[in-house]
């Protein structure tokens, strides 16, 4: 499935590396996604697939390389900073507090104040509104939801994912990184997630995706990049490419230069 | 699917609830104490506002813990604050007025519960250890400051304002109670600031990824916790026209228990300010009703023992079962 990139690039990165002591977790990642392209990250074990999503998401700082948002060199020293120039990560945990509801999950340190001045200083919330930007936010994904007073840990393990997806675009994210979004979830809610994904790609988002089921990646990417040892190895359209072919990248036992 | 079946199972979550458990457990208290003691004057409305009076330091403390909880800490420092509080405010009532006497003590809360924060964020060692200690300190300190001298209060403003007065024909104790508990309810419910108070408690790593100043949270809440027992110092050293370093002693296990029992949840993410309140109304009555049927002192600390015990049973059974 190739579907038509809007060409513009969304993220940039260039030369990426990253040492924990004598560990060489990266050693020269450089790939690049475009607007609303759904671009799959993968690799064996120890590849280096979450040690990359933490420079990007600001939780650790590469040690050297670049990274470009929408054509500007950005640096990322904080998770608020990934934030602020449009990253938004969905956390292999999720991120939620189990004892809020939806919608005060969604709305997690980004609370709808109350109009009135007084009352907005105070930081009084608008839970009205923010119900309501929750109900709209969730529709337009196609997501069904019981209750928006529902407790999250009273939610499905879909549902769940839904809500964090919710939430990273209903910020206006241009890129988003999901880790493993539906390796906790059965065949169908798999699906939803799937379908979740392409919404958001035909939206514009630019999606970074990682997963170890090579299914799911065919089913939902355009592209999949390859980390071996720490290195970006191949960069490749999954259409031109058969399952088999991508194991034998991600094994190291196939080499396409990248 | 009817719109009947729907509400009667609402209706019955919402009977089933933890929160809902201290309004049962109240009002079976309270039957309880009204049908043993019928011909007494425990069912009068006069010897309600006397606990209400009575109780409304705790109650203060216990809105205050309540904070600490809600992060996921506990503080037993705040019973020694009581103390070390009321001590300050009665000895700079000697010199100064009304104002300063009453920042002196809060003050005294303000200090603690930053020493707290930040040990326990520096550290990185549990509430229990850190508050733990510093309740030994601050205990020692407040036997220190008089040699274990008692320091009246004559201030007759003071004993007003903390103690015997009246605004809009409530005692003032009981307009503490609102006013103090009120505001509680609003940040903790209504604004973003308790909002990130639980998020902190409920996930921590959620509240970081999200943006929330998780270390800068939790220190607030220790503070708050602390300026309110301060607070109750102050209420104590008014109604009684004096401090003494025994204030706020025995009262650690009794607001615990009045907050357990209260629906707040003693591992973080869940605050219920109105069932503290009622919390701390219950361990009143509790206290009123056996000093009426003639139990001893020793017979109610038991009593609150067994509280604590039933409540934390209660919580961690929720913790386990989800
Ligand atoms: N905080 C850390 N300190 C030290 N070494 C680390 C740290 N994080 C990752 N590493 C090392 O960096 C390498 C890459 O790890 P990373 O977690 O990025 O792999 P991964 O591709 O996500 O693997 P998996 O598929 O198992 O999740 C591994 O050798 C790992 O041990
Ligand atoms: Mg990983």
């Amino acid at each position: 499935m190739v579907r038509s990139a809007l060409d513009q690039v969304a993220l940039e990165l260039a030369s990426i590396t990253k040492s924990f002591g004598g560990v060489h977790a990266l050693q020269g990642v450089t790939f690049t996604i475009n607007k609303g392209e759904v671009v799959g990250l993968l690799g064996d074990n120890g590849a280096g697939k979450s040690t990359l999503v933490k420079c990007i998401s600001g939780i650790h700082a590469p040690d050297s390389g670049e990274i470009k948002v929408n054509g500007n060199a950005v640096f990322i020293n904080s998770p608020e900073d990934a934030r602020a120039v449009g990253i938004e990560t969905v956390f292999q945990d999720l991120a939620m507090i189990p004892e809020f509801n939806i919608v005060q999950n969604l709305f997690l340190n980004r609370e709808i104040k109350h109009k009135n001045p007084l009352l907005r200083w105070l930081g009084w919330l608008d839970t009205k509104a923010m119900t309501k930007r929750a109900r709209k936010s969730l529709n337009r994904l196609n997501t069904r939801i019981p209750s928006y007073k529902e407790q999250i840990h009273n939610l499905s393990g879909g549902q769940r994912q839904a809500i964090a997806i919710a939430r990273a675009v209903n910020w206006g994210a241009d890129i988003v990184i999901m880790d493993e979004p539906t390796a906790a979830l059965g065949v169908e809610q798999s699906a939803q997630v799937n379908d979740l994904i392409k919404i958001i790609s035909s939206q514009g988002v630019a999606v970074l995706l990682i997963s170890h089921n090579m299914q799911h990646v065919v089913e939902t990417c355009d592209r999949a990049v390859v980390l071996y040892q720490g290195r970006s190895v191949a960069d490749v359209a999954v259409a031109e490419v058969t399952k088999e072919d991508l194991v034998g990248l991600i094994t190291g036992a196939k080499k396409i230069a990248a | 699917m009817s719109i009947q079946t729907l509400s009667f199972n609402q209706l019955k979550q919402i009977a089933l609830q933890r929160e809902a458990f201290i309004y049962y457990i109240f009002f079976f208290v309270l039957l309880f104490f009204a049908v043993l003691l019928h011909d007494t004057a425990f069912l009068t409305l006069s010897n309600f506002m006397n606990i209400v009076k009575q109780t409304a330091p705790l109650t203060i403390m216990a809105v205050g813990l309540t904070f600490a909880l809600a992060v996921g800490h506990i503080d037993l420092s705040i019973g020694s604050v009581v103390a070390l509080s009321a001590l300050v405010g009665a000895l700079l009532l000697q010199h100064t007025g009304i104002p300063l006497a009453v920042i002196g003590a809060l003050l005294v809360g303000v200090t603690v519960g930053l020493i707290n924060g930040l040990l326990i964020e520096r550290l990185q060692v549990s509430s229990l250890l850190i508050t733990l200690g510093t309740m030994g300190i601050v205990t020692g300190i407040a036997r220190q400051l008089t040699n274990l001298e008692s320091v009246p209060i004559i201030n007759q403003d003071f004993t007003f304002f903390f103690g015997s007065g009246k605004v809009l024909g409530m005692p003032i104790l009981l307009f503490w109670t609102v006013v103090i508990g009120g505001c509680a309810y609003i940040i903790l419910n209504k604004l973003s600031a308790g909002r990130h108070l639980l998020a902190v408690g409920g996930n921590p790593f959620a509240a970081r990824a999200m943006g929330i100043k998780v270390t800068r949270v939790r220190l607030y809440a220790l503070i708050a916790s602390s300026t309110a027992a301060a607070l109750a110092g102050l209420l104590y050293a008014g109604r009684l026209h004096g401090a003494r370093y025994t204030l706020g002693e025995a009262d650690l296990l009794t607001v615990i228990a009045a907050v357990a029992i209260g629906g707040t949840s003693l591992f973080g993410g869940r605050a219920c300010i109105i069932g503290a309140i009622l919390g701390s109304w219950l361990m009143g009555i509790i206290n009123n009703g056996l000093i009426l049927s003639g139990f001893s002192t020793n017979e109610q600390m038991i009593a609150r023992g067994i509280i604590l015990v039933m409540a934390v049973a209660i919580g961690v059974k929720e913790l386990r079962h989800g």
